[in-house]
């Protein structure tokens, strides 16, 4: 089943930033080694749209992918639903990335402001990527106000620790078979975006991972394999854990004895 | 130490746009090898316009190697050897790169992705940067490093052009189509008709003065966010810079100015007390792969896309330049011939 997102199908399960990686040539063959078909960028610092950051955002144009536009750095409701506003006229996209910070130095969401503001944007007619915690209230509350995607972090952004809270992320994705969902922030392996493939999440967002690496070209050719690689063990249907050995060669009816010497 | 020549070849004479930093070395090296040469500058004499008025003017291609290719480390260690060779008096005290103890993780990622230093403990630190004690646990020293004052290099640079017989015209907005013979285009981001590919990145940067904080070299705030340099300019003047903004937009912004002060602040609580002389913000011309290019098409020679590291390439680039206008000499990595 492919992914989909409001009524959009892509083939890719890994979507991708647009900063800091060392050159805008570099950002353009990451983007295209990774595969992805949807890439986020942050509408304030990189395309404020007239003649401003116009270079730059011709050089994401050229890669014909779908950009998600984030509403990145925004502290307050007010300033995250302004910011969606101009990125839709900007953009020429009702698709935003909703972020709401509660705290500058841990970047950590306002998940109280961004129901808010998921409210208020999805009436005007926004297509609704929250990014929140790994809460399951908060993401109840999303898809309550109509968001069809609800994008909970792995762990703070650009902290590279992969999924610090499986059982919470495994819980969401058990609550809301019909959400699509995707881990974003907090990524820094490959086994990392695999661990959240084969959770059952339908895609991973990152952007440091790749960006910040000494070769961003291969990390994002690693990645690729590694979204790749979880999403296939998850449709393939992954053994459970178990307490004890589980030898696969039936031992039953072996005189065990006889191999102690 | 390089000598005056004394016998003008009598070849055609050469023209310069741009009186910044890459057109100043690059009129200096032909001037010096005994070539007639005039260099355009649109603005007046104070360079205010010129993007090389607001660098930060660090010479440090070990640093820059955290995020750039090979070739510029390459230019930047001949460049090194020119600065030291034209301006014996530029200072090399090295750099210091510190972080605080929560971004550990960049900071280690720093020292994998560079060479050419040492790595200092707390004591370490505190001994090359009294001010500094007790502020940071590690630090690397880049020992090799210099950095030129650019508002000051500029002024030296125009005088010694000068002294070899070279004219400079402030006030002089030119194409290099309108002149003859032999040009060399260093407009930065003024020559975008000419070179469609040309971004500009803007980078904006604080001057401050201080009589609390003292530091005999630039000093790299290595941040996740906010990453910073602080370059001591002589009578307790620091600069801070610099912002990467994807944008050409001119000033500078609120959320910038907080950003940088508030690094500052983190490297020593005294900079609150410092008073704020200048905000300023400069666009770097830069190529779609933010390396340098020495375009060569029909005479006309363009030398652009220096972008963050005007200083560190110019007299490289200009040697480079210079080899190609005297021999025909081809720098495969850097030039490309139409």
């Amino acid at each position: 089943m492919p992914l989909t997102f409001y009524g959009k199908t892509f083939a890719s399960r890994l979507l991708i930033g647009t900063a800091l990686y060392p050159s805008p040539t570099i950002m353009q063959s990451a983007i295209r080694a990774s595969a992805a078909e949807i890439v986020t960028v942050s509408l304030r610092r990189e395309a404020a749209g007239g003649k401003t950051g116009d270079a730059f955002w011709n050089l994401i144009r050229e890669l014909d992918v779908t950009v998600l536009p984030n509403t990145a750095g925004c502290r307050s409701v007010r300033e995250a639903v302004t910011t969606a506003k101009l990125a839709r006229e900007l953009f020429g996209t009702s698709w935003i990335k909703l972020e709401v910070i509660a705290d500058n130095d841990t970047l950590q969401p306002d998940v109280v402001g961004l129901v808010e503001a998921a409210s208020i944007l999805i009436k005007d007619g926004f297509e609704v990527f929250p990014y929140c915690t790994e809460d399951l209230s908060v993401a109840m509350r999303l898809v309550d106000a109509g968001c069809k995607v609800v994008m909970p972090w792995a762990a703070p952004i650009g902290s590279a620790r992969g999924i610090i809270n499986p059982d919470a992320l495994k819980l969401l994705r058990d609550r809301l078979p019909d959400v699509s969902l995707v881990v974003d922030a907090g990524l820094g392996a490959p086994s990392h975006a695999a661990r959240a493939l084969e959770l059952g999440y339908d895609a991973v967002l990152l952007n440091t991972a790749i960006a910040r690496a000494a070769d961003p070209v291969a990390m994002a050719k690693a990645f690729r394999a590694g979204v790749e690689a979880g999403r296939t063990a998850f449709e393939a249907g992954l053994m459970e854990a178990r307490d004890f050995a589980s030898p696969s060669t039936p031992v039953v009816g072996t005189p065990f004895w006889h191999a102690v010497s | 130490m390089y000598q005056s020549s004394t016998s003008p070849r009598g070849q055609s004479p050469i023209s310069i746009i741009g009186a910044g930093v890459a057109g100043a070395w690059h009129a200096l090296l032909l001037a010096q090898s005994g070539r007639a040469v005039t260099l355009h500058e649109r603005s007046d004499a104070t360079m205010t316009q010129s993007t090389s008025y607001w660098a930060g003017g660090m010479l440090a291609p070990w640093c820059e190697a955290e995020s750039t290719e090979p070739v510029i480390v390459r230019l930047g260690l001949r460049s090194l050897t020119l600065w030291r060779d034209y301006f014996p008096d530029t200072p090399f005290n090295g750099s210091l790169v510190v972080a605080h103890a929560r971004d550990r993780a960049d900071f280690e990622r720093f020292a994998r992705l560079t060479s050419g230093y040492r790595r200092l403990d707390a004591q370490g630190v505190s001994e090359i940067e009294p001010s500094l004690d007790g502020r940071f646990r590690e630090g690397l020293f880049y020992p090799d490093e210099g950095h030129v004052e650019p508002r000051k290099i500029l002024g030296e640079l125009h005088a010694r052009i000068r002294a070899l017989g070279g004219s400079i015209e402030f006030n002089s907005a030119v194409e290099p189509d309108q002149l003859d013979g032999t040009v060399i285009d260093c407009r930065g981001l003024a020559a975008r008709q000419a070179q469609g590919e040309l971004r500009g990145v803007k980078g904006e940067l604080i001057l401050i003065e201080s009589d609390e904080v003292e530091l005999s070299r630039p000093v790299r705030l290595v941040h996740p966010r906010f990453p910073l340099y602080i370059i001591p300019r002589g009578g307790g003047r620091f600069m801070l810079g610099a912002t990467s903004l994807e944008t050409e937009s001119a000033g500078v912004s609120v959320r910038s100015a907080l950003e940088l002060l508030g690094a500052a602040y983190a490297v020593h609580p005294a900079f609150a007390e410092a008073r704020i002389l200048e905000f300023g913000s400069g666009l770097r011309p830069a190529f779609p792969d933010n390396l340098p290019r020495i375009a060569i098409k029909n005479g006309k020679i363009a030398v652009n896309g220096l972008y963050r590291h005007g200083f560190l390439l110019a007299p490289a680039l200009a040697e480079l330049t210079l080899g190609y206008v005297e021999r025909g000499t081809i720098d495969n990595e850097v030039m490309q011939c139409a």
